[in-house]
């Protein structure tokens, strides 16, 4: 008996629309939490941003990741409880006024405040031909009644729209279904492969985890393309998936369309260059300016011209140093003599004569160099999307449903006045009263026009 | 004649009917209403004209896309759906007061894409993750539900000020429509608005879903959408409740338009936001 007392009282408490109010406005305010202070950052930054002692308040209700923290998931399981209680209680009450048609009382019509008359040259009976094909037109479905005073036609339509609400619920429960499906069984995770490489391994996000795929994914080529005015235009990777050992599929994917295979998405996300691998080199003496040009591989050491010695390039920087000026893509050599101890040479690429300034018989300079790129991809499995997209879809229905029809019933209340008849019109609605009110009148315009010229 | 002119000639002919809307209902001149109604006709054509003009003019470069990819052509579009849903609601329900407090706000938005210096009114490229058809249903949507959420903040404060002068009489507010009228419209406005929101997140979380293989990343201007959702949300069950009519549902359509405003605007100001455009 306990257990039923406290269902019960459960049950009235998740059936209030109140606590609906309360739950979706204490979602709103507390969201805004997480937009201001960054998510799933390093804890070092929030450490030194918020200091020990909010850090640990912080930490301790996982505002770093609130929108998964156990607080923010139990506001959203609330209102999932509170949708369905709310739906389940209300709904039989529904479904009896949408699955019978209407009794229709003559008096509740009669006792409506807002009603249109006017009174016309025909008998009750004569109307009745007259209208009820209007009516049924108009409201589908038509019923006559025999009144106390005359005769009364009854329309109805719409009484479908009432299920409209629980059809917006029951999509928010197959959002919040198919969220909880993509977090259970879902990743979200990203790679970087440099062109002509592969790989199956890739790593998941705001986790220290790695993540094997069925397949390894091989970048065969990438391209950034740019506009006139210097902004990127596309990104194109071109792909080709491996299964043991076969390639079996291969596609070019670009921003906004991906490469999707056995349940997996693979998408263009960033892009970059690897250091540079390959280097054209001059070195020139100064005495006889003689040239000398070398390919060489960045990090293994060569001889250098004239038997001076060795040589090897062992550094590189996008913007590099100069006595505290930024001196742009730089790269740094290390030459080392027959004789004497090793010497750094600073070698930038804006400017081939730098190395003069050093006044030794040879003058190095790059002259050019070859990097790769590496495509940056995004890589995902959910398998609830297809849930949330017809939570998707049933919404948009369900609201559309909701907001727009309603459930109308009029009476047109036929009243014998000797020769002639007073026609009283009056309707009911659901929803937008304003709008019956409208329809009311328009119809009762329509009737009296109907009896004068049908 | 180009867009930008067409547009900024937009933007006057809309701050003159937005002028002539307020003169006709503090002065009560019904001939002056017509005229406002007149000019606003003549706006929406000199916006709409602009619209497609810019359309044509990105062909004409060479990178034609749909004026709906930058802030300046989304504050464009936004002040033509403001003024299509007010003069739509004027022609229904015949009154041209609420036009002196929804023509303002077509007029700011418009005014703030001409002549903000911070506003660039360039015809720039589509940046990669923009190049999508899911750009022009996601804005439309989205447009067209702030849009008819700013209708139904003017029509709030409308009833605000209605409501606190119910007896005695108003030199200004005896003109307004009954209490009863204007709740009634403010709750149609907002649940057209909150249709399209809806629409216009959906949408929104499709294309991510397309772009970047999730439909939704906790992203501060996603959030800020879903906090505006669940506070328009809140309205319509709040309005089901007992005591929660009229004054209370206006003051929470206020606060919702302005979580509209900073889902629009604001969210540039938060910090650790990645841009859509950023490698």
């Amino acid at each position: 008996m306990a257990l039923l007392y406290y269902f019960n009282r459960s049950w009235k408490f998740f059936s209030s629309i109140k606590l609906t109010v309360v739950l979706l406005l204490s979602l709103a305010v507390t969201s805004i939490i997480g937009t201001v202070i960054p998510q799933n950052k390093n804890y070092i930054i929030y450490f030194r941003e918020y200091g020990e002692f909010l850090y640990g308040i912080f930490n301790l209700f996982d505002i770093f990741d609130m929108y998964h923290s156990w607080w923010f998931q139990l506001l959203l399981l609330l209102l999932a409880i509170n949708i369905v209680v709310c739906s389940i209680d209300r709904f039989p009450a529904t479904w009896k006024i949408v699955a019978k048609k209407s009794m229709f009382d003559v008096s509740r019509f009669r006792r409506l405040s807002s009603k249109e008359e006017v009174t016309v040259n025909r008998s009750p009976a004569q109307l009745i031909e007259i209208y009820k094909p209007f009516i049924a037109k108009v409201f589908g479905y038509c019923r006559v009644e025999q009144t106390d005073e005359g005769v009364c036609v009854f329309g109805e339509k719409g009484g479908w729209s009432r299920l409209g609400v629980y059809t917006v619920h029951l999509s928010v429960v197959f959002l919040l279904f198919g969220g909880l499906i993509g977090s259970i069984f879902g990743f979200e995770g990203f790679v970087n492969i440099p062109e002509g490489e592969k790989t199956e391994y890739i790593r998941i996000k705001n986790a220290e985890k790695r993540y094997r795929l069925d397949f390894e994914i091989r970048c065969d080529d990438f391209n950034v393309s740019f506009y006139d005015s210097g902004s990127p235009s596309e990104y194109r990777s071109t792909l080709t998936l491996i299964e043991q050992g076969k390639p079996v599929l291969k596609k070019d994917i670009i921003v906004n369309d991906p490469l999707r295979y056995k349940g997996i998405n693979i998408f263009q996300s960033s892009y970059g260059m690897l250091p540079p691998e390959d280097v054209a080199l001059t070195f020139k003496n100064r005495e006889t300016g003689m040239e000398y040009n070398k390919n060489v591989t960045v990090g293994r050491e060569f001889d250098a011209p004239e038997n001076i010695g060795k040589f090897i390039i062992n550094d590189y920087r996008k913007s590099g140093k100069f006595m505290g000026h930024d001196i742009g893509e730089t790269f740094t050599g290390i030459l080392t003599r027959n004789t004497g101890s090793p010497v750094e040479i600073i070698l930038p690429l804006r400017f081939p004569s730098f190395d003069r300034m050093r006044n030794a018989d040879f003058v190095v300079s790059i002259t050019d160099y070859k990097s790769r790129y590496y495509t940056g991809l995004q890589i995902t499995k959910d398998p609830g999307v297809l849930v949330v997209y017809t939570g998707f879809v049933i919404m948009i229905a369900g609201c559309f449903i909701t907001f727009f029809l309603s459930h109308q019933r009029v009476c047109i209340d036929i009243i014998a006045n000797g020769p002639a008849s007073r026609v009283v019109v009056s309707g009911i609605s659901n929803k937008n009263r304003l709008g019956m009110q409208q329809k009311v009148k328009q119809i009762s315009k329509n009737l009296a026009r109907l009896a004068l010229t049908a | 004649m180009n867009s930008s002119l067409m547009l900024s000639l937009t933007t006057f002919v809309y701050g003159l009917a937005a002028f002539l809307y307020i003169v006709s209902w503090v002065f009560k001149k019904q001939a002056v209403g017509v005229l406002a109604t007149g000019t606003s006709v003549a706006g929406i054509a000199a916006n709409t004209a602009g619209i497609i003009m810019r359309w044509v003019e990105s062909y004409e470069l060479g990178i034609g896309h749909a004026p709906l990819s930058n802030l300046y052509e989304s504050l464009v579009f936004f002040s033509w759906t403001i003024v299509i849903i007010y003069l739509v609601v004027e022609r229904k329900y015949n009154d041209r007061i609420i036009g002196a407090f929804s023509m303002p706000l077509a007029f700011l938005a418009i005014a703030y894409a001409s002549l903000s210096p911070n506003i660039s009114d360039r015809i720039q490229p589509l940046i990669p993750a923009l190049k999508s058809n899911w750009l022009i249903a996601h804005v439309i949507t989205c447009f067209i539900g702030y849009a008819a959420l700013a209708v139904a903040f003017g029509i709030s404060i409308m009833y605000l000020f209605k409501e606190a002068r119910t007896s005695g009489k108003s030199f200004l507010l005896d003109r307004f429509p009954a209490p009863a009228v204007l709740d009634e419209l403010n709750h149609q406005m907002i649940m057209f608005g909150f249709l399209f929101l809806s629409i216009g997140i959906i949408t929104g979380a499709v294309w991510a879903n397309s772009a970047w293989g999730r439909y939704w990343g906790w992203d501060p201007k996603e959030i800020w959408s879903l906090i505006t959702w669940f506070i328009y949300a809140a309205l319509l069950h709040a309005r089901l409740t007992r005591g929660w009519h009229g004054r209370r549902v206006a003051y929470l359509s206020i606060i919702g338009f302005m979580a509209v405003i900073f889902t629009y605007f604001g969210v540039n100001l938060l910090p650790g936001l990645h841009s859509y455009g950023q490698v």
